[in-house]
């Protein structure tokens, strides 16, 4: 025992600054965590007061009934048109945004110089940028002006917030396949556009899928664009994208805003449904990107 | 395997005398070639011709251009940014950097074999016919399909399973893979960059072989870092090396270009001789 006290632990040095650093690293890592449990939190309050509120009014009738103007009494009464509206809105968008941004993406990553793609792809992120208030005023001016609000119109104002997105998630994709693979086709003299569409691009596929999953569900929760282009319209239930056509964000804010409680509660149910369905896109994404890169990975070696 | 072993080492016993170089017909005419990136030469001065039936070997150090020089062969180097190559590059007499020559048919009669083992991500089956579909070789399917396999020496190991992945295989089959679907298309001349580099000798050796089976169907140009697979396959044999500028700039240069057996035993220069007898890096 003696002998131990007397050999100095070189493990130990004796230092006045040994104390303070132990507070300032722990005090820092309480400072971390509180961070990452605010952002947790701000997450958890929202999705728990929209449920509380929403969850009561949350029933079959709201997807199958429309709502009922000056409703007397207890009339059953939901938002189906919102949902058909939403629906058909999110479905055109994604059909016009999602060959044009593949056809940008397999352009800019496979046969664009560089200065090009280095051009384009800033264009696409100003694009990215734009207030998408912004957006609905240039579509109003473009369609909407001498032709009346549709449907389409609204489609397309999503459209240009998702084409963006899916052009770059589509790019990152295409920049992980391997130029081996590339390689392969061409040395075997198959043209390039060939080995474009046979070889690389069925590689991407499930990025792209995320990619387009994460767009529609951003776009899915837009209310700006729509307010100006596709508003003005009844309550009966529409699947033409000709008409005006309603859509859950819209509904959520003018039910908010309306003086019969009832309506408060349908307009709680509607954002409930609007954050599930988000929630669960994230997650498909999510599961969706992981299984995908996997595949990418065996290719790679 | 102890056959592939023996056989392999009867390749080298067997080489047959080379007939006088004027006798051979000529694949290849490559007039003064140079190779730059960017501002970076990587190729100069490259003249010599490669013959017919033969297998013709590249070796060097590293970064004497064997790479870029057979990638320039069959144009693979377009779709490298700011390169750029002077020189001509004539194949049956015809450049194959003219400007109306299109490069998709050069590389669909000079096939290409990489360094590391490159299959589709799609079946042992699919590998193989998918550029003979493509190229509209449609006829006959099945038969080139076996056929091609069965040159490269990969029938006998996949032949239960065609539908399985080609990424299922181990990395010699995987090259093999590849080799057969380079000459399932029946391309006139085979390029090979480093093929066994990334492989165990084993499989190495299955490759020389096939490669020695082949040569009366095809021409092979093979980059090699390793000698005594030149000296193993090659009938002919070129030594790049590197040489220096004033100004410190580096680049690639064909040293001396003659017959496998002159370079390894009788090489005219100085420093084919210190690289073959391992006096050089």
């Amino acid at each position: 025992m003696s002998a131990l006290e007397t050999t100095p632990n070189p493990l130990v040095r004796r230092s006045d600054r040994l104390g303070r650093r132990r507070i300032v690293n722990r005090s820092m890592e309480v400072l971390a965590w509180l961070a990452a449990a605010i952002a947790v939190a701000i997450l958890g309050v929202v999705v728990w007061s929209v449920a509380r509120r929403g969850a009561s009014e949350l029933n079959l009738d709201l997807f199958t009934k429309s709502p009922v103007q000056f409703a007397i009494g207890n009339v059953k009464q939901g938002l189906a048109n919102a949902f058909v509206g939403s629906i058909v809105l999110v479905a055109v968008a994604t059909a016009m945004a999602l060959p044009v941004g593949i056809l940008i993406a397999v352009y800019l990553n496979e046969f664009a110089p560089p200065s090009i793609e280095s051009g384009v792809s800033l264009v696409l992120d100003v694009l990215n940028g734009i207030p998408s208030i912004v957006i609905a005023i240039f579509v109003f001016g473009l369609l909407v002006v001498g032709h009346g609000q549709s449907g389409l119109a609204g489609s397309f104002a999503l459209a240009t917030l998702m084409l963006p997105l899916v052009t770059r998630t589509t790019m990152e994709v295409l920049a992980l396949v391997p130029d081996s693979l590339r390689e392969a086709g061409l040395g075997l003299g198959v043209p390039r556009w060939r080995t474009t569409l046979s070889i690389v691009l069925p590689q991407t596929i499930g990025g792209v899928l995320t990619g387009t999953v994460l767009a529609v569900a951003r776009i899915a929760g837009e209310t700006a664009p729509l307010l100006l282009v596709s508003s003005v319209v009844g309550t009966a239930v529409k699947w033409n994208p000709t008409q005006a056509l309603y859509s859950v964000p819209l509904a959520i804010f003018e039910d908010s805003e309306s003086p019969v409680p009832a309506d408060h509660a349908r307009a709680w149910a509607a954002a409930l449904v609007l954050l599930l369905f988000i929630m669960c896109a994230s997650l498909g994404a999510r599961w969706l990107a992981s299984r995908s890169r996997r595949k990418l990975g065996r290719t790679a070696r | 395997m102890a056959s592939t072993i023996e056989s392999a080492l009867r390749v080298e016993t067997k080489r047959q005398q080379l007939p006088p170089r004027e006798k051979l017909e000529q694949i290849f005419d490559i007039r003064d070639l140079a190779a730059i990136y960017g501002s970076k030469p990587a190729l100069k001065d490259v003249s010599m011709e490669v013959y017919k039936n033969l297998v013709t070997a590249i070796i060097g150090p590293s970064g004497c251009g064997k790479s870029t020089f057979i990638r320039c062969l069959n144009r693979m180097n377009d779709l490298v940014p700011h390169f750029r190559q002077t020189g001509a590059i004539l194949y049956h007499g015809h450049d194959i950097s003219g400007a109306n020559v299109d490069p998709v048919a050069v590389r669909r009669t000079i096939g290409m074999v990489f360094q590391r083992p490159n299959p589709f991500p799609k079946s042992i089956f699919e590998n193989v016919a998918w550029g003979l579909r493509v190229l509209g070789m449609k006829d006959n399917l099945n038969e080139r399909v076996e056929r091609a396999l069965t040159q490269a020496a990969l029938w006998d190991e996949v032949k239960d399973r065609l539908k399985a992945s080609g990424l299922s295989l181990s990395g010699g089959q995987q090259q093999r893979l590849c080799i057969a679907r380079a000459i399932a298309v029946e391309p006139d001349v085979v390029l090979m960059d480093e093929p066994a580099s990334a492989l165990d000798p084993i499989a190495t050796q299955a490759i020389e072989q096939l490669m020695h089976e082949l040569k009366s169907e095809y021409s092979f140009v093979i980059v090699t870092h390793n000698m005594q697979q030149a000296a193993r396959v090659a009938d002919m044999t070129a030594f790049f090396s590197i040489s220096r500028g004033d100004e410190g700039e580096r680049w690639g240069e064909l040293i001396e270009y003659d017959s496998t057996e002159k370079i390894f035993t009788a090489p005219s220069d100085k420093r084919t001789e210190d690289y073959v007898t391992g006096r050089f890096g």
